[in-house]
């Protein structure tokens, strides 16, 4: 959709027709398993949000419920919730589907203990009882973009510190694990079902980097990686995604205490993020955009130069193996 | 002044891999590209570190850390505070 005129953005050109884009992106499935990849299905992990629900009905479209196979991971940190939401978009779906608890298979690696191991540089006495998540701070206010660590102890008490660098990444490369270890998991079912992988990032998440790198960043098909989040929701409200998943706020599920996607690596809520992305993608200057993400004109600028820094420092997550010179393959 | 720029440029170089012709005084780090978001926290540690200062999270602004310069004038001015 082209900018506005009057050089004001407003939700409306995130607009899309649901039952067009539904069945544009389902031919295209069903063309990439059949004709490209000569593949007789997919996979999909079904994590209880919004993108993985409307990916894996985007799927029965494109092949029929016999062709698709969910999978449910769930971990020590997972919520409950989540499983029971993945469970009941399965059952609505009428696809095969089992649970993998990666619990065992993270304790083996060492996540929890790495990971932990980190934190307790900075608080000592972080331990059983204790739980903890990482949240962005900086970007929108001007200042360098930093991680927080909040840690809550068992009586209830909450701690926020500035993580330093090496903190930081060893804690981040510790839950690391649990994307990649997701994926291996929907390879080895890919792999037994002669099958493909679904990919489930939308458009904010395949931008801005946010992923893991051959985590949840790999896959065979990203279906929805060119919607916006407020489009996914569009689309799920119009392929009957359970009420509960279109109104549940999105989070990561990946800490022990619940962590919204904003609040750990974009700088404003999902909605405005969209807008905000759009408008920079159409060249609208950041005055235009301030007044309908409802922030000053000192922050809108600091969100565009956040969305074109994250581009940057992203790069490598996004590149595939660098070659000294291309091979061309028969 | 000169040392501290002295001092951060050698930890530039050496960190980041730069060229001295990539570091010079009056060089935005950001608009030149130099360092991403990972590269300031790796920068504002090491000021922290081998200066003795404390950067209070507002602090971490482009005026105080975006070009050696900023960040010798901004030494200085901890400097100056702690022995006030």
């Amino acid at each position: 959709m082209a900018a506005p005129r009057d050089g004001r953005l407003e939700a409306a050109v995130l607009r899309i027709d649901p039952e067009a884009e539904s069945s544009r992106i389902a031919a295209w499935m069903r063309e990439a398993v059949r004709d490209t990849f000569r593949r007789r299905g997919l996979v999909i992990a079904l994590s209880g949000g919004v993108d993985s629900s409307v990916c894996a009905m985007l799927a029965v479209r494109a092949l029929g419920a016999g062709r698709v196979f969910g999978l449910m991971m769930p971990e020590r940190d997972s919520s409950p919730e989540s499983r029971i939401r993945a469970e009941e978009v399965a059952r609505r779906l009428g696809i095969e589907s089992t649970v993998e608890d990666i619990a065992p298979a993270l304790e083996a690696l060492g996540c929890y203990a790495r990971r932990d191991e980190a934190i307790r540089r900075l608080v000592p006495e972080y331990g059983d009882g204790w739980r903890s998540k990482i949240a962005i701070a900086g970007g929108r206010e001007g200042t360098f973009n930093y991680f927080k660590l909040v840690v809550r102890s068992p009586a209830g008490e909450d701690r926020e510190l500035r993580m330093p660098l090496a903190e930081y990444l060893g804690v981040v490369a510790a839950t690391n694990f649990k994307q990649r270890v997701r994926k291996t998991l929907e390879y080895y079912h890919a792999d037994r079902l002669n099958y493909a992988v679904v990919g489930t990032p939308n458009r904010l998440e395949y931008d801005q980097g946010f992923f893991v790198k051959n985590g949840d960043g790999a896959a065979d098909l990203k279906p929805i990686a060119h919607l916006y989040k407020t489009q996914v929701y569009s689309l799920a409200r119009h392929l009957g995604v359970p009420d509960e998943i279109c109104e549940a706020a999105p989070t990561t599920d990946t800490y022990s205490l619940q962590q919204g996607q904003d609040e750990f690596y974009f700088a404003l809520r999902y909605d405005r993020m969209d807008l905000a992305l759009w408008a920079f993608n159409h060249g609208l200057p950041a005055d235009g955009a301030a007044d309908a993400l409802g922030i000053s004109l000192r922050e809108a600028e600091f969100v565009y130069a956040d969305i074109a820094a994250k581009r940057r420092a992203t790069r490598y997550l996004h590149a595939a193996p660098l070659m000294v010179e291309p091979v061309a393959l028969p | 002044m000169g040392d501290v720029i002295a001092e951060v440029r050698s930890f530039l170089r050496d960190n980041f891999m730069l060229d001295d012709a990539e570091i010079r005084d009056e060089d935005s780090f950001m608009a030149g590209h130099v360092l991403d978001s990972t590269g300031f926290i790796e920068l504002i540690t090491f000021v922290e570190e081998r200066f003795g200062v404390e950067v209070a999270d507002d602090e971490m602004l482009p005026e105080n850390f975006d070009s050696l310069r900023n960040i010798a004038g901004y030494v200085e001015r901890k400097r100056g505070a702690a022995a006030a």
